[in-house]
C-alpha cells in the first residue's frame, strides 16, 4: 500500500464502566488506515473492534465508555480533542458508518428518500432539486430497484438487504474519505451478504475510499480485506497484509483462530447403511398471519411435501437461508408445531398423528438442541433441575434424575458441581453443553439441533462441534442438524438437503452435493460462501492439533 | 449457618447474595428508600390506631369546628360534629391499606390468570380473553365502580371487589405480554419437547419469570386501589360504618370556605401514602428489572 | 385505502362494544338485590304501584331473560333508556341535556393533559439527569399521587376562596346572562379550575410515559444511524427521538381515556359543572339506578369515541398501520 495514511489511530485507550470484566476495552491500540485500502479488524465479541470504531465517529456511549488515552488523528486534527460540533461535521460527510443490523438502522416513520436527504440537510449542501436528483442517483447506484420512487417508500417495505444497501448509499451520500462498516453482513442471508460484499468492493474501488470492515468472520476476511488487524481482549496482537495473516499467522491467537473456521471441503464420508429411524413424508405446514373477523388471512407456506430419511449415526444436514422453513421442518419433528399434512414417522408411530396427552411418553425418544444458549435454559432454575426435568416429567424419581444429572454434566465436559448453580453464572458455550446434557438425559434416538452453534464465537464453536460429533459417535445417535452456516454443514453432515422457500431443492450426501450440485439454488448458495477460495493453512491447523494434545495429557 | 451441610451452603449464600444485591440495588434510589420509610409509617399507624386512639374515631370529643394546633392533643383539629380529625387519620390508614392490599389481590388473580392462559395457549382462546379485557379496559373504570357499588350495597367486601373488577385488565395485559414472550422463549420450548405438562410449564417454568414486573405492578396497583377507594367514599360510597380518608374529605367538603383543615389533613395522607406506594414501586423497579433501570438516569 | 379500512375495523369493533356495554347493563339491574322493577325505580320504596306495573310492562320483565333482553337492547339501540322515575323525566333527555358540558370539559382536559404532558416529557428526556429532568420529574410523581377531588378543592380553596381569581362553582355565573362572546368568555372562565384539575393528574401520567419512551428511543439504533449521518441533537430529539416515542404515549391515551370520563364524576361533583358526572353523583344519591345505568352507558360510548379519535391520530403517525 503505497498510499499516504488518512487516519492514524495512536496508542488509543477506552476506559468501560467500573464492574466490567476489565477496565479497558481497547488498550493503547496503534494502526494506519490509508486510502483506497480495506482494513479488516477481526476478533471475537467482546475484543473491542467495535469500540475502536464508535471512538472514530465520537459515537462511544458516554460517560460510561469514553476514550482515555492516545490520538486519532484525521486530515490533520485530532478527532478525540475536537469539539462535538466539529466532529458533527465530519460524521456523514468525511467519515460515513454503517452498522450491523439494518432492520432497526432506518426510522421506521420516515420515508427512504427524507432519510437520505437529510444527510444533505445536515451538512447544508446542495439545492432542494439536486438533492432530489442525487437521492435517486444514490438509489441506483447501490443497486435498489425503481431508484425513482422507492425514495417515497417507508421501512418496513425493505428487505435486510435492501435496507443495509439504503444505509451504504446513506454513509456514501457526500462521498466521504473513510467508510466504517461495523458487522454490515452478519444479519444478513449468505447471499445477501455476497452481493453487499460485492457493492462494498465495487463502490470502495470507484471512489478510491479507505474502508474499515469490522467483523469475526475469517471467511468475510478472506472475500475483501487488504489488511487484517486481529484483536484480542482490546489489544491489536497481529495486524499485516491479508494475504500474509490469512496464509501465515504468526500470534498464536491468530493461529487458533483460523484453525477453528470450519473447512470448506467435506471430508471423504462412509455411506451410513440401514433402516431409517426416521423417515419423514410429504411434510406440510402453512402459516396463515393475520386472521381475523373480517379478512382472510394471509398464507405462508414453510414445508411443503418435505420427505427425507434419518438412519442411526446418521447426521442430516437441514441448509437453507432465512424463511426457507428448514426451522419449521425441525420443529415439526420434535412437534413444537403441529403439522398440516404427511407424516413423521419415527420406528412404528407417526409422530404427526399424535397431540397432547398421547403425544407425551414418545416425546423422550427425539430431542432438540436450541439456538440461542441465554434464552435456552430457565434463568430461575439450578443446572441440576434443568437436567433432570425431563427424566422427571418422565417418571424418574427426582433423586434418581439428579444424580443422573451429575454424569451427563460430565459427559458434555462440565464439572460435576455445576448442577448447584444458576445458568447466569456460565459462559455461551458452556450454556450450550447444558444444553447439550438436557437433550441427552432422555436418552433419546435422535437429536434436533437448530443452529446449535450459531450464536458462539468461532473458537467456541468449533469445541462445541467437537463435542456434538463425539457424543454422536458414542451414543450412535441420529441427528437432524439445522443450519445456515455451509461452513459447518461440510463438516459434520453425512448428508445434506438444501431447502429453499419450504421445498428441499437438492438431497443428497454431503460430498456429493458440495463438489457436483444440480440445482442453480445450490449453487448460488455455495458460490456465495465467504472465502471459499482460501483454504485453512496448514500451521494453524498444526498448532490447534498441538493444542488439542496439549489439553489431553 | 453452622448447621447447613457443606452441599447446600453455596446455595445458600447464593441466594443471600442475590437478596444483598436487590437491597443495594434498591437502596441506590434515594425515592424509593424515602417512600419506603414513609409506607412504614403509615402502616405503623395503622397498626398502633387503637392506642393511639382509643376511643371510636365516630365519638365526639371536643367542640366542632377546633381549628389545628389550637388545643394539647389535638393536634389535627375536630370536624362539623366534634370528632377528632387525627382519630379519623389514624382509623382511615387502616382502610385504605385494606381495601388496597386485598382488591389488588382480587385484581391479580384475576389479571393474572387471564393473562396466564391468554398468553400461553394463544389462538382463538387469546383472541376472546383478549377481546374481553380490552372491553373492561374500555368501560370507565371508575364509572363501573361506582355502578357495582351502588348496586351491590356499599361495604367494604363490595368496595374490594369492585376495586378489584376495574383494575385487573392492566395486570392481564402484562402477563399475556410476558406469557407471550417466554413461551417462544427456548427454555419453554425445551419444556415442552422434554414432555412437561402444560400445567406444569404454565406454573414452574414461565410464571416465576413473570414475577418481578407483575410485582413492580402490584405495588402500583395498591396505590391507584387507594386512590380509587378514597374517590368512592369521598362521594359516599364508602362501608358507612368505616371511617376513611375519603370520606372525611367528602363530608368536609360543603365547609370548605370556614374549615380547611377538615378536608386538607385527610388529603394529605392520601397523598402521602399514595407517593410512598409510587416510589416504593419504582424502587423495586430498579432492583428488580437491573437491566431497563439503568435506561432511567 | 389501508387507513379507512382499519378505521372502519375500529368502528365496528367499537359498536360491538357498545353493545356489549348494553348486555352488562341489563344484567347489573338484575344482579342486583330486590326485583327488577324495584331496582329500576329506585329502591327507597316510593315508587308507586302503578310505576312499577308500567316497567314491568315496558321491560317485559314477566317475559324469559332472552326476551327481557331482547327488548332492553332494542330499546337502546333506539336510544330509550328508559324513564327517570325520580327526576320524572326520560333518562336519555336527561343526560343528552347534560353531556356537551362534559364532553367540553374532558375534550379539554384530554387535549390540555396531553400537549402538557409530551412538552414536559420531552422536555425532560432531553435534559435527563439536569435539575429540569428532576424537577419535572417529582411534580409528575406528585401529581400522580394526587387525589382528583381533593386538588380540586385545594384548587377552589386557593384561587377562588382565597385569590378570587376565578370561579369555583358551576359554568355560568349566576344572574348574568352573558350573550355572545361574554358568555364564552365566562365559560371558559368557569373551566379552567374543572379542566386543569381534572387534567393534571393525566398530564402526569403522559409526562412520565413521554419521558420513559424518548429514553428509550434515544438507544435505538436509527438514532445513532442519524448522529452518524452529522444530524444536529436537537433535530435529532424533534425528529427522529420524539415522533417514535410518541406512539405509546397515543396508544396509552386511548386507554385511559376511560379513567378520564370517570374522573369527571369527581370533578364535575366537585365545581358543581352540570355535566353528566354531576348528574350520576345526583342519580347516586337518590339511588335512581335507571338514570345511572344510562349515564355509564353514555360515559362508556364516550370513551369509545376517545378511542377512536387516537386510532385515527395513530393512522397519521404511523405508516406502518397496515401491518397491525
Amino acid at each position: 500500500m503505497a498510499e499516504r495514511a488518512i487516519l492514524e489511530v495512536e496508542n488509543l485507550s477506552i476506559s468501560l464502566p467500573s464492574g466490567a470484566d476489565r477496565p479497558l476495552a481497547v488498550e493503547e491500540i496503534s494502526f494506519a488506515l490509508a486510502r483506497n485500502e480495506i482494513l479488516c479488524v477481526v476478533g471475537e465479541s467482546g475484543s473491542g473492534k467495535s469500540m475502536c470504531a464508535n471512538a472514530i465517529m465520537g459515537l462511544l456511549p458516554r460517560p460510561h465508555v469514553q476514550p482515555v488515552g492516545g490520538t486519532i488523528r484525521f486530515e490533520g486534527e485530532d478527532l478525540l480533542s475536537l469539539p462535538e460540533s466539529r466532529l458533527r461535521d465530519l460524521r456523514g460527510s468525511r467519515i460515513g458508518m454503517i452498522f450491523q443490523e439494518p432492520m432497526t438502522a432506518l426510522n421506521p416513520l420516515m420515508r427512504i428518500g427524507e432519510q437520505i436527504d437529510e444527510v444533505f440537510d445536515a451538512h447544508g449542501v446542495l439545492s432542494k432539486a439536486e438533492r432530489r436528483a442525487r437521492v435517486v442517483e444514490l438509489l441506483r447506484d447501490v443497486g435498489l430497484p425503481d431508484p425513482e420512487h422507492l425514495g417515497e417508500s417507508y421501512p418496513f417495505r425493505l428487505s435486510g438487504g435492501q435496507r443495509q444497501r439504503v444505509m451504504i448509499a446513506m454513509a456514501l451520500a457526500l462521498e466521504p474519505a473513510i467508510l466504517i462498516a461495523d458487522e454490515p453482513t452478519t444479519a444478513l442471508d449468505v447471499t445477501t451478504q455476497a452481493q453487499i460484499l460485492d457493492l462494498i468492493k465495487k463502490l470502495q474501488a470507484e471512489h478510491h475510499m479507505a474502508v474499515m470492515f469490522i467483523t469475526h468472520d475469517f471467511g468475510v476476511v478472506a472475500e475483501i480485506a487488504d489488511r487484517v488487524a486481529v484483536m484480542q481482549y482490546g489489544k491489536i496482537v497481529e495486524m499485516g497484509p491479508a494475504e500474509q495473516v490469512l496464509n501465515d499467522p504468526q500470534h498464536d491467537y491468530t493461529r487458533r483462530l483460523i484453525a477453528a473456521v470450519p473447512q470448506f471441503e467435506p471430508p471423504e464420508r462412509p455411506q451410513i447403511e440401514g433402516p431409517p429411524l426416521l423417515s419423514v413424508k410429504a411434510l406440510e405446514k402453512t402459516y396463515v398471519t393475520e386472521r381475523g373477523l373480517f379478512t382472510q388471512g394471509r398464507r405462508v407456506p414453510a414445508a411443503q411435501e418435505v420427505s427425507f430419511d434419518i438412519r442411526k449415526g446418521e447426521t442430516l444436514g437441514l441448509v437453507g437461508e432465512s424463511g426457507s422453513g428448514k426451522s419449521t421442518v425441525g420443529r415439526c419433528i420434535v412437534r413444537l408445531l403441529d403439522t398440516d399434512g404427511g407424516e413423521i414417522r419415527f420406528g412404528e408411530i407417526d409422530l404427526a398423528g399424535l397431540k397432547g396427552k398421547a403425544l407425551r411418553p414418545h416425546r423422550r425418544h427425539v430431542q432438540m438442541i436450541f439456538q440461542d444458549p441465554y434464552a435456552s435454559l430457565n434463568p430461575r432454575s439450578k443446572v441440576g433441575t434443568i437436567v433432570a426435568e425431563g427424566p422427571i416429567a418422565h417418571g424418574t424419581p427426582r433423586a434418581e434424575a439428579l444424580a443422573r444429572a451429575h454424569e451427563l454434566l460430565h459427559l458434555v465436559g462440565l464439572d460435576p458441581s455445576a448442577a448447584e448453580r444458576f445458568p447466569h453464572e456460565f459462559s455461551g458455550g458452556q450454556r450450550q453443553r447444558i444444553g447439550i446434557a438436557r437433550a441427552l438425559a432422555l436418552e433419546p434416538e435422535l437429536l434436533v439441533a437448530d443452529e446449535p452453534v450459531s450464536a458462539l464465537d468461532v473458537s467456541v464453536q468449533a469445541q462445541v462441534l467437537d463435542l456434538l460429533a463425539e457424543i454422536k459417535q458414542r451414543l450412535h445417535l441420529a441427528m437432524l442438524f439445522i443450519t445456515h452456516d455451509l461452513r459447518v454443514a461440510a463438516q459434520i453432515c453425512d448428508n445434506i438437503a438444501v431447502m429453499k422457500l419450504g421445498r428441499i431443492v437438492e438431497y443428497g450426501p454431503t460430498r456429493r452435493v458440495f463438489d457436483d450440485p444440480q440445482h442453480a439454488y445450490t449453487k448460488a448458495l455455495l458460490a456465495a460462501v465467504p472465502g471459499k477460495r482460501w483454504s485453512i493453512p496448514e500451521v494453524a491447523l498444526e498448532h490447534a492439533r498441538q493444542h488439542a494434545r496439549r489439553v489431553a495429557s | 449457618m453452622a448447621t447447613t451441610t457443606a452441599s447446600e451452603k453455596p446455595q445458600r449464600s447464593a441466594r443471600a447474595q442475590a437478596f444483598a444485591d436487590f437491597c443495594k440495588r434498591f437502596a441506590r434510589n434515594k425515592g424509593a428508600v424515602v417512600g419506603l420509610v414513609i409506607l412504614l409509617a403509615v402502616v405503623l399507624l395503622a397498626l398502633i390506631a387503637p392506642l393511639l386512639y382509643p376511643a371510636s374515631p365516630w365519638q365526639m370529643v371536643q367542640r366542632p369546628f377546633l381549628p389545628p394546633m389550637a388545643t394539647e392533643g389535638f393536634w389535627f383539629g375536630t370536624d362539623t360534629l366534634g370528632r377528632d380529625i387525627g382519630a379519623g387519620l389514624a382509623y382511615g390508614a387502616r382502610i385504605s391499606l385494606i381495601v388496597g392490599i386485598v382488591s389488588t389481590v382480587v385484581a391479580l388473580t384475576i389479571g393474572v390468570t387471564i393473562g396466564a392462559l391468554a398468553g400461553y395457549y394463544g389462538g382463538y382462546l387469546d383472541d376472546a380473553l383478549m377481546r374481553f379485557t380490552e372491553f373492561f379496559q374500555t368501560i370507565p373504570n371508575f364509572a363501573l365502580a361506582i355502578v357495582l357499588v351502588a348496586i351491590f350495597q356499599p361495604s367494604t367486601t363490595s368496595v374490594i371487589i369492585a376495586i378489584g373488577i376495574v383494575s385487573w385488565p392492566p395486570v392481564a395485559r402484562l402477563v399475556r405480554g410476558e406469557f407471550l414472550s417466554l413461551r417462544s422463549r427456548e427454555f419453554v420450548q425445551a419444556s415442552i419437547v422434554l414432555g412437561q405438562s402444560n400445567g406444569h410449564i404454565i406454573t414452574r417454568q414461565i410464571l416465576p419469570n413473570t414475577l418481578s414486573p407483575v410485582i413492580v405492578m402490584a405495588s402500583l396497583m395498591i396505590a391507584q386501589a387507594i386512590l380509587l377507594e378514597s374517590s368512592l367514599s369521598f362521594l359516599g360510597l364508602g362501608d358507612p360504618n368505616t371511617m376513611s380518608w375519603g370520606y372525611m374529605i367528602g363530608a368536609a367538603r360543603t365547609v370548605i370556605r370556614q374549615a380547611w383543615w377538615m378536608s386538607f389533613f385527610p388529603g394529605v395522607a392520601i397523598l402521602l401514602t399514595v407517593l410512598a406506594l409510587n416510589l416504593v414501586g419504582e424502587g423495586l423497579n430498579d432492583a428488580l428489572n437491573p437491566r431497563l433501570a439503568r435506561k432511567g438516569r | 385505502m389501508q387507513k379507512l379500512i382499519y378505521i372502519a375495523k375500529r368502528l365496528v369493533k367499537a359498536v360491538f362494544v357498545l353493545l356489549a356495554i348494553v348486555v352488562l347493563n341489563f344484567f347489573l339491574i338484575r344482579a342486583a338485590p330486590g326485583d327488577p322493577a324495584q331496582v329500576m325505580a329506585g329502591e327507597a320504596g316510593a315508587a308507586d304501584e302503578i310505576f312499577i306495573a308500567q316497567l314491568r310492562e315496558e321491560f317485559g320483565l314477566d317475559e324469559p331473560l332472552h326476551v327481557q333482553l331482547w327488548i332492553y337492547v332494542s330499546d337502546i339501540v333506539t336510544l330509550d333508556m328508559g324513564y327517570s322515575y325520580r327526576q320524572d323525566e326520560p333518562v336519555a333527555k336527561l343526560v343528552f341535556e347534560r353531556l356537551p358540558a362534559t364532553l367540553l370539559l374532558t375534550g379539554t382536559a384530554f387535549v390540555l393533559s396531553i400537549l402538557l404532558g409530551v412538552l414536559l416529557g420531552a422536555l425532560a428526556a432531553a435534559r435527563v439527569g439536569k435539575w429540569t429532568d428532576s424537577l419535572i420529574t417529582v411534580v409528575a410523581l406528585v401529581f400522580y399521587a394526587t387525589p382528583l377531588f381533593w386538588i380540586a378543592l385545594m384548587a377552589i380553596l386557593l384561587f377562588s376562596v382565597k385569590l378570587g381569581w376565578l370561579p369555583g362553582f358551576g359554568m355560568f355565573s349566576v344572574g348574568a346572562d352573558y350573550t355572545g362572546f361574554a358568555a364564552v368568555l365566562d365559560v371558559l372562565q368557569h373551566l379552567i379550575l374543572p379542566a386543569a384539575t381534572l387534567g393534571l393528574f393525566f398530564m402526569a401520567i403522559y409526562a412520565r410515559l413521554t419521558r420513559a419512551s424518548m429514553l428509550e428511543v434515544m438507544d435505538m439504533d436509527f438514532v445513532k444511524t442519524a448522529r452518524a449521518k452529522g444530524v444536529a441533537p436537537a433535530r435529532i430529539t424533534r425528529i427522529h427521538v420524539l415522533r417514535n416515542a410518541i406512539l405509546p404515549v397515543i396508544t396509552l391515551a386511548g386507554i385511559q381515556a376511560g379513567q378520564l370520563v370517570g374522573g369527571a364524576v369527581l370533578t364535575e361533583t366537585v365545581f358543581a359543572w352540570p355535566g353528566i358526572g354531576r348528574l350520576m353523583f345526583d342519580a347516586l344519591l337518590q339511588r335512581d339506578y335507571n338514570l345511572l345505568l344510562g349515564v355509564f352507558f353514555v360515559s362508556s360510548a364516550m370513551v369509545i369515541l376517545f378511542n377512536l379519535v387516537t386510532d385515527v391520530v395513530y393512522t397519521l403517525v404511523d405508516p406502518r398501520i397496515e401491518l397491525k
